[in-house]
């Protein structure tokens, strides 16, 4: 639709290049004087907006590869060097992090939009195919990226994904040696996916140009389906286009910086703060939400080869929908029945997406299977036939009509109705015997939660006292005491408390390693009770006391439905779920297990800890650590302020987080409606007609 | 439409754009700030000690802060002479000895061991001034550590140091 360029540059230099490349002339054709059909409603922002998180995302990747190593035993420490020591790495990787999961809502956003209207439809195939092709790259560079933290859930991710492979009847098991590099996920896999997480962006964005391409070929489709017929039905892109999709991308970052700055890691998994352990799995693996409908689909299959192949099928069939909706008419406001089937299927996949995220056992797996059924037939049998039966708006409803929409209608509560019952008493069933922590009041929770300095200084005397033994603090340096938004303390004081711990270090001239007294810059040093793992399994009952620098962030719970939700809501957020699971463990333990519970040899009965029986016995008492400030001397108090502690050795700029999300929430409410305003005066005449 | 109609949307999009165009700086601020040292490497600049007692007459070691190899040169009493006989006024970046070691210790000599011409590390007791010569481009520096001939521009820098003791410095 861009036809020849009437752009013609008035510089003498810009005439003279233009001659030569005409590079000037393809910008205005394509992005100026473009012409975009004038009805396009907002959903059609999301192109914009798609473009702008493939860019911000690629900033941010190649700033966190200048400071990641892609090593075993480095990868998961060199992230937490990010989120501590590196000048903003917490934000940008934040931003990276969540920007994936902000990527994939504008994509599923994009996608059910060309699904409502049709975008798909002749002469469109070839650009709805290069998105699919965008879509299936996209899925694999998140996943490649999520390998590369090294925490449980990269590693047991990557085991799951890669053993797809291994149900191809006779080469799968060689292929999966072949994608690993070795006779499992290791370091020769984490490697190969660092590169590839690398290269993938650039075929993406590669892929992308073609899909802008074809997209100027054939023009936008626009709401009412109907190719625009004179110059009176378009506007030119800019300033028109440009300055509405700007307005969007600013609102949109509005809803990524709550993210980012509020509930950064309500979207990823608590397990993957735990660095990767390929001798233990996790109790419950789950892939990223924008997963989680595939994985549902995979799961809902008994067989493994049909598993795989009905998963891949699911995200594969899309590239034939051009063909599978018979229809001709695009838009699905002239639709009657299809907008019925269309709301049915978002509902079935975000369904599946529920199911996924369940674990793949009773009603769960009923309720999967109906829906992954319904999945399939909504492409094989539901969009052929529709478009053989339905009669398109404007023309009277007929018989046929009113029966099928009252069949669809029926159809949804059906299947909605069938899923609920099927899975709510699986639901009761898994409200095991573990209660909820209950929810204490922090004062770093909330919008603007700062650290109590007192309570970090306190937490810091328990660590010390009483933690240190047996578990180690590796990511914390004596210097960060001393950091803003942490405990508070001097300089001064930090020194003291550096030269209170011995330090290995050498060798010295002589060739002999030795010790000597703590320097601020120096981290803590490991516990001094065991020397390494098998030693500490021997010690305490076949477990390793767990490293405290990021429990905090490694530990969670359930919270189910509704609540996960309203979690992430502003003013609801909830992310103190580690720290109130910390303190209900601390003051978990009872003497006596209740009637029917047996505790193993060397265990305790503790009433949090999953499956109740935990090798650390109680750790604190009352009045075991004395405090100076008039604090009660409680268990309680203990647990408390030690829990606190460790929500700043995780999150030590937490503090500087709010601050600045709250200093860009201002500024994008601000320049988000001066954009709203730009948008009207610039769309003033456009309406006026 | 109204004279001032026009005035008020240039300012809407003047408005507009300042806006968008603060934010795009601030964004840019913590993409550049990142490159900076980042607070492990800072810690780990912090002044370090040195003990003077094992370096013997005539020695030159070399120990490491800030990931700069430090020279410290126990000087005999001929380069000690060497070095202050000649007339700072003469030499490429004119300054007396004096200004380049401790009142009182005179023997001892603390370089950043980097030339000045283009960052390699030069050999100390080489060289025709009998101080320091850097194998890359033939800078020549005298006991010293001032230039004296070839393409460096600037004496050996004197890193910041004080003696804690007469046998141990503290180098930062
Ligand atoms: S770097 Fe020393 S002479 Fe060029």
């Amino acid at each position: 639709m861009s036809g020849p360029s009437t752009y013609q540059p008035n510089n003498a230099f810009l005439k003279w290049f233009e001659a030569r490349l005409p590079l000037g002339g393809l910008i205005h054709s394509s992005f100026v004087v473009y012409p975009t059909p004038r009805n396009l409603n907002y959903w059609w922002t999301f192109g914009a907006i798609l473009s702008f998180m493939l860019g911000a995302q690629i900033v941010t990747g190649i700033i966190l590869t200048m400071h990641y190593t892609p090593h075993v035993d480095m990868a998961f420490n060199s992230v937490e060097h990010i989120m501590r020591d590196v000048n903003y790495g917490w934000l940008l990787r934040y931003l990276h992090s969540n920007g994936a999961s902000m990527f994939f809502v504008a994509v599923y956003i994009h996608m059910f939009r060309g699904l409502y209207y049709g975008s798909y439809k002749e002469p469109r195939e070839v650009l709805w195919i290069l998105g699919v092709i965008i879509y299936l790259l996209m899925m694999a560079t998140g996943f490649l990226g999520y390998t590369l933290p090294w925490g449980q859930m990269s590693f047991w991710g990557a085991t799951v994904i890669t053993n797809f492979f291994s149900a191809i009847p006779l080469v799968g098991e060689s292929i999966v040696t072949w994608l690993w590099g070795g006779y499992a996920v290791g370091n020769p896999t984490l490697q190969r996916f660092f590169s590839l997480h690398y290269l993938l962006p650039f075929v993406i964005a590669g892929v992308v140009v073609l899909h802008v391409w074809a997209l100027h070929v054939v023009g936008q489709n626009n709401p009412v389906g109907i190719d625009p017929k004179s110059g009176q039905d378009t506007v030119p892109f800019t300033p028109h286009a440009t300055i509405k999709d700007g307005f969007m991308v600013a609102l949109f970052c509005l809803f990524f910086a709550w993210f980012v700055f509020y509930i950064p890691n309500y979207l990823g998994h608590a397990d993957n703060y735990t660095q990767a352990n390929p001798g233990v799995t996790p109790a419950h693996i789950v892939p990223e939400w924008y997963y989680l409908p595939f994985y549902a689909i995979l799961r809902a299959i008994p067989n493994k080869l049909a598993g795989v192949i009905a998963m891949f099928g699911s995200i594969l069939i899309l590239a034939f929908l051009p063909w599978l909706d018979t229809s001709r008419v695009k838009s699905a406001t002239f639709r009657p029945l299809y907008k019925q089937f269309f709301w049915v299927f978002v509902l079935v996949c975000l369904g599946l997406g529920y199911l996924g995220s369940r674990p793949a056992e009773g009603g769960y797996v009923i309720a999967a299977r109906i829906l992954t059924a319904y999945y399939f037939i909504h492409f094989l049998i539901v969009l052929p036939l529709l478009g053989l039966i339905e009669t398109p708006r404007p023309l009277p409803n007929s018989i046929s009509e009113s029966v099928l929409k009252k069949a669809a209608v029926l159809l949804a509560i059906g299947i909605g109705a069938a899923s609920l019952l099927v899975m709510t008493p699986s639901a009761f069933a898994q409200g095991h015997d573990t209660p909820h922590p209950p929810r204490n009041k922090w004062s770093f929770a909330g919008g603007f939660g700062k650290f109590d300095e007192a309570q970090l200084q306190r937490g810091f005397k328990v660590y010390k006292e009483v933690c240190q033994n047996c578990h180690g603090l590796s990511l914390l340096s004596f210097r960060n005491l001393a950091d803003p938004g942490g405990p508070g303390f001097t300089p001064a004081q930090v020194q003291t408390i550096a030269a209170d711990y011995k330090i290995q270090d050498g060798p010295n001239d002589q060739g002999e390693m030795f010790e000597r007294n703590g320097r601020p810059a120096d981290r803590f040093p490991p516990p001094t009770t065991w020397k390494n793992e098998a030693q500490a399994r021997a010690l305490y009952n076949g477990t390793v006391p767990p490293d405290m620098s990021v429990l905090a962030k490694a530990r969670s719970y359930e919270r189910g439905f509704p609540w996960f939700l309203l979690d992430a809501l502003p003013f609801l957020q909830y992310q103190e779920h580690g720290v109130d699971y910390i303190v209900a463990l601390l003051k978990g333990y009872k003497d006596k297990p209740p009637e029917g519970v047996t505790i193993p040899q060397g265990g305790y009965y503790n009433e949090y800890f999953p499956g109740h029986s935990i090798a650390m016995p109680p750790p604190l008492t009352d009045g075991r650590v004395d405090y100076t400030d008039g604090s009660p001397a409680t268990v309680d108090q203990y647990a408390r302020d030690v829990a606190a502690f460790m929500m700043w050795t995780a999150e030590p700029h937490l503090e500087a987080r709010k601050r600045i999300g709250f200093q860009v929430m201002i500024f994008l409410l601000i320049f988000a409606g001066l954009m709203y305003f730009t948008k009207k005066k610039v769309w003033r005449d456009v309406h006026a007609h | 439409m109204s004279a001032a109609e026009p005035t008020r949307r240039d300012f809407l999009y003047i408005a507009t754009g300042t806006v968008g165009a603060v934010g795009a700086a601030a964004v840019a601020w913590p993409m550049i700030s990142q490159m900076n040292p980042d607070a492990s490497t800072i810690a780990a600049g912090a002044p370090i000690e040195v003990d003077l007692g094992p370096v013997a007459e005539g020695q030159v070691i070399k120990v490491f802060w800030r990931s700069k190899p430090i020279f410290i040169g126990h000087r005999s009493k001929k380069e000690i002479e060497e070095a202050q006989k000649i007339d700072p006024k003469t030499l490429p970046d004119p300054q007396p000895d004096s200004a380049r070691v401790k009142p009182g210790h005179d023997q001892w000599l603390v370089l950043i061991g980097i030339c000045t011409h283009l960052g390699c590390i030069p050999l100390a007791h080489q060289g025709e001034y009998d101080g320091f010569f850097c194998p890359c481009h033939g800078s020549q520096y005298d006991t010293s550590g001032r230039i004296r001939r070839g393409p460096a521009p600037a004496n050996l820098a004197v890193p910041p140091y004080e003696f804690v003791s007469d046998t141990k410095i503290r180098i930062g």
